[in-house]
């Protein structure tokens, strides 16, 4: 336990960052370009950080598995970003900010990095109005602000329902940029599959050519990790298909430190699962909870004769409509963080309230067409109710909307120090795949400030910090015993799976594995279930490795043998996952244990035995992994019980 | 719902295609047709078949990874969506279905449905960005920028870099997707500094890469699923020509 040192800076919180940044090492321009990094990913995380590094003027190497930079998943971000820039003057500041997040969090972040994040979020937003990123505007010609879940002032900078693409894009511009000026290199369609390590430092990654199928070394004096989450254990999820974990798994493997797996995010506001076809959730974004009333049914019978087609909600009276979370929570209503959110959801399907096939709830917006008119309903959310019709194949405009939760981010990932390095020397992490500022739930619009926040604002300072020991070193060769190993281990695990010869697809074990992870580690956990969990996966897992089919070759385009490698890596995660929940006797955000919970049914947390960071260190396949702790300080803030009522 | 699907088979770059027919069946018609082609690649992994490769991603409209010419339309025959969005009660029950990658020159073919879109990163390489550096830049709201302009450059930026466009063009153009850049940045305030640089050297990098001429019969702006307007090549030509006859530096 004495192996994790945060190194947290010392002296006053809102001086901490700056202190660090003058104090801190540089490599002087003519070193720079003698210093290769690797940043695998390019979403708003890794785009932003190889765009900067390259800026710096640093040798980088740019990977990603889609077919260009500018797929990463963060594209699909729709509500916003959030900033303290306190434009519309209802009482924000960086403090605000860092508390609204820290409290989100249910106080189970690091308080110093949470802070930083708030101090440089009025950066971002500056730097992406510079690159020409359209956000809303008013018609003053000021950027407009809208408000979102767990906040009571109006901090989220917005692009229509599409920020995330507008803020990726404008990354991507500017790696287009130094990919144009020779930086950066760019290698797209090529998938990490493990990390290289050399005298206990982060060298280089082996990775494999999505369409030759060739194994490939790459070698650098220090490794970003940017790669997302890996929410798709789940199979079902708003996340996009290529999302996986296993950068993240194959770095935990090389001796990375994983920061509590347990906590994942429920976003309340999807499109409902409605065939076993399905091959992802839809995400409505968060939103629309401005102007959209979450409602069931009151009475039980009602809800019956929806379900059955008998009865059109339309027709039922105020008094027999049951707003829950406007009772429940009257001083934030609709706007509750999302962990409250979607277990109020599933508390109320469970009582057998829920419409469509039981498991959905209403999201209706007549109020709000009757207050403001079809028109500005349709300028402020027409895209999604779109999205909506072109799916369910009804009209949110006439019949409210049918939403549910699903699985939508990872608060766990890499741990982190104060600097996004890891435990490995050299090997650093940002974006969602750092177990991140957002403790044990994210506030909505804050993923798109922390990536953009670690991309451009402190991987930059902190990399450098590093590398300024490492201008002696010289090129890192690839012809040398540790890239040996880590290829040759590569290829087994290809061969391996390609070898079993079985009769199951990879997605079949994929979809089984999602069902074990939803209904055991999902939105309500208990020791029973974690338990099941525990003996299941391992036994899917011995199933897969003996009756997997995984058709063609290892050396073409394979989408299969892809899929194949991925799930390997998701039943390790899902081990971890029901581990540290197992071990986490309370609840807290988006970790709910149904046996932790006060008489109302909220989070029961246990501050005096679990203010801590869950960092597990991996002992070896099928071993139960180490747990180490960081102990959690606050400082400047109170830590009290989370209450939106 | 059956169907009879009638997809472009080719092993590699180097193969020659040929189309395949494929039934399934018991399709719902609430799957997307992604989805569709999910099921009847579980079904060819079933018969140790190799299945049909294409490519997708976000799976919501927003990533510009899925393509695929359906019944002879970049996207299928639904209007201002991408294949991904489609759904399957576009469809009748018994019908044939044909299925074809993006065919134009600069996007050659990877496997099956598969393209190589690379030249599209290389345009914007060329100079579709600002060139504003990490940090050291005003305060947001430094610079006012009417919401009208704003809104249109949010229009143009909309695109998400499929390349439909390139596929449903007889000349295999880009004009829409290189327009809806220049226009992004030709109505902002921050992209005036370098607006002839980029435009010009935008338009040779496309012309470098293989791509044809627009000759204005817009079935790009029909085929794009982000209703990216051809007033944004209006717009480009405009540019162009400005920076052609005014510009002070030779690009
Ligand atoms: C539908 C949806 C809506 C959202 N809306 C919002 C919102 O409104 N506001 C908000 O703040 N957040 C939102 N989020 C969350 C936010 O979008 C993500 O957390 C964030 O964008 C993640 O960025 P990233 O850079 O960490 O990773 P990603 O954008 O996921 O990028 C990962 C990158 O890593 C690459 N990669 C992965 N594995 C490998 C490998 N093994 N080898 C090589 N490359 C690899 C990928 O190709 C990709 O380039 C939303 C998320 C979803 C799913
Ligand atoms: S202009 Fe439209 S069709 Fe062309 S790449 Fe952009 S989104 Fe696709
Ligand atoms: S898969 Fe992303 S747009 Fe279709």
């Amino acid at each position: 336990m004495t192996k994790l040192n945060s190194k947290t800076p010392h002296g006053p919180l809102a001086e901490k960052w700056t202190n660090y940044k003058a104090h801190q090492n540089l490599v002087n321009p003519s070193n720079k370009r003698k210093i290769d990094i690797i940043v695998v990913g390019t979403g708003l995380a890794g785009g932003a950080a190889a765009a900067s590094f390259g800026e710096l003027g640093f040798n980088v190497k740019n990977f990603c598995i889609q077919d260009s930079p500018r797929r990463a998943h963060s594209i699909a971000a729709q509500g916003g970003i959030n900033a303290a820039k306190n434009y519309p003057g209802d009482g924000d500041s960086v403090y605000r900010l860092f508390y609204d997040t820290i409290k989100g969090g249910d106080y189970r972040a690091r308080e110093a990095n949470v802070f930083r994040l708030a101090e440089v979020s009025n950066n971002i937003i500056d730097q992406c109005v510079a690159q020409g990123v359209p956000f809303a505007r008013e018609y003053s010609g000021y950027l407009d602000n809208r408000s979102f879940g767990g906040a009571q002032v109006s901090r989220t900078f917005y692009a229509r329902g599409q920020t995330g693409q507008q803020l990726l894009l404008g990354a991507y511009g500017a790696l287009s940029k130094e990919i144009n000026k020779g930086t950066v290199k760019m290698y797209n369609r090529k998938e990490m599959l493990d990390l290289v390590v050399v005298d206990g430092k982060a060298r280089g990654i082996i990775t494999r050519d999505l369409i030759s199928g060739k194994i490939e070394r790459h070698s650098a004096h220090a490794v970003v990790i940017a790669t997302g989450g890996y929410g798709n254990v789940f199979y079902l999820s708003t996340m996009a298909m290529s999302s996986n974990g296993g950068a993240a798994i194959s770095s935990w493997k090389r001796g990375a430190f994983f920061g509590n797996p347990a906590f994942v995010q429920i976003h309340p506001t999807c499109i409902p699962v409605h065939g076993d076809f399905q091959s992802k959730l839809t995400l409505m974004s968060e939103s629309l909870r401005n102007d959209g009333r979450i409602w069931v049914p009151r009475k039980k019978e009602d809800a019956e004769a929806i379900r059955a087609g008998k009865l059109n909600p339309n027709s039922l009276k105020e008094e027999d409509r049951d707003y829950y979370l406007e009772r429940r929570y009257p001083a934030f209503g609709n706007l509750v963080p999302r962990d409250v959110a979607s277990r109020a959801a599933k508390e109320r399907c469970d009582a057998g309230f829920g419409v469509g096939t039981g498991l959905a709830v209403y999201l209706d917006f007549a109020a709000s067409i009757k207050r403001l008119g079809v028109e500005v309903i349709k300028a402020r959310y027409g895209n999604l109710f779109q999205m909506y019709e072109k799916i369910v194949d009804t009209n949110p405009y006439e019949t409210p909307m049918m939403i549910y939760p699903a699985i939508h981010y990872a608060m766990g990932g890499l741990w982190v120090d104060y600097e996004l390095q890891t435990t490995i020397p050299g090997l650093f992490a940002g974006g969602e795949a750092n177990f991140s500022d957002h403790g044990a739930n994210r506030l909505g619009a804050s993923a798109l400030m922390q990536g953009l926040s670690d991309g451009y604002f402190v991987l930059p300072y902190t990399v450098q910090n590093y590398l300024a020991a490492e201008i002696g070193t010289g090129p890192i060769p690839i012809n040398t015993a540790a890239f040996d190993e880590a290829e040759n281990k590569v290829k087994e695990r290809i061969n391996r799976l390609l070898n079993i010869k079985g009769t199951k697809s990879p997605d079949y074990f994929h979809k089984k594995l999602g069902h074990v992870m939803w209904d055991n580690v999902g939105m309500g956990r208990t020791k029973e279930g974690l338990e099941i969990a525990l003996k299941e996966i391992p036994v899917l897992r011995d199933e897969f490795f003996k009756n997997l089919r995984v058709t063609g070759t290892p050396d073409e385009f394979n989408p299969e043998l892809e899929k194949a490698l991925r799930i390997a890596d998701f039943f390790d995660m899902g081990e971890l996952m029901a581990y540290d929940a197992l071990h986490r006797k309370e609840s807290c955000g988006g970790h709910f244990r149904e046996e932790y919970q006060t008489p109302e049914g909220e989070a029961l947390r246990d501050d005096d035995d679990f203010m801590y960071v869950a960092a597990w260190e991996f002992i070896g396949d099928g071993v139960k992994p180490e747990l180490h702790k960081e102990e959690l300080k606050y400082e400047a803030i109170e830590v009290k019980a989370r209450n939106y009522k | 719902m059956d169907l009879t699907l009638k997809i472009w088979r080719q092993e590699n770059a180097q193969a020659k295609g040929e189309f395949k027919n494929y039934q399934v069946k018991g399709v719902s018609k609430d799957s997307s047709f992604l989805e569709m082609l999910d099921v009847l690649n579980e079904s060819l992994v079933d018969k140790i078949e190799s299945p049909v490769c294409f490519d997708h991603d976000c799976r919501e409209g927003i990533c510009g990874m899925c393509s695929l010419y359906i019944n002879g339309r970049p996207h299928g025959p639904d209007d201002a969506i991408t294949t991904c969005q489609l759904h399957m009660r576009k469809f009748k029950n018994g019908e044939t279905i044909t299925v074809e990658p993006w065919r134009a020159k600069p996007f050659p073919v990877i496997k099956d449905l598969v393209v190589d879109r690379s030249a599209l990163d290389e345009i914007i390489q060329s100079g579709g960005y600002t060139s504003a550096s990490t940090g050291g830049v005003p305060d947001a709201n430094a610079i006012l920028i009417s919401k009208y302009d704003s809104d249109l450059a949010m229009d143009a930026a909309s695109c998400i870099g499929c390349g439909a466009c390139v596929a449903a063009c007889k000349n295999a153009s880009a004009m829409l997707f290189v327009s809806a850049k220049v226009s992004q940045f030709a109505l902002l305030p921050q992209g005036q500094v370098e607006k002839e640089r980029r435009v010009q050297k935008m338009v040779a990098k496309m012309d470098e890469l293989g791509f044809g001429n627009c000759t204005n019969t817009y079935a790009c702006e029909m085929e794009c699923p982000k209703e990216i307007s051809v007033s944004n090549i209006a717009r480009m030509n405009r540019e162009f020509l400005g920076a052609k006859l005014f510009s002070r530096e030779t690009v």
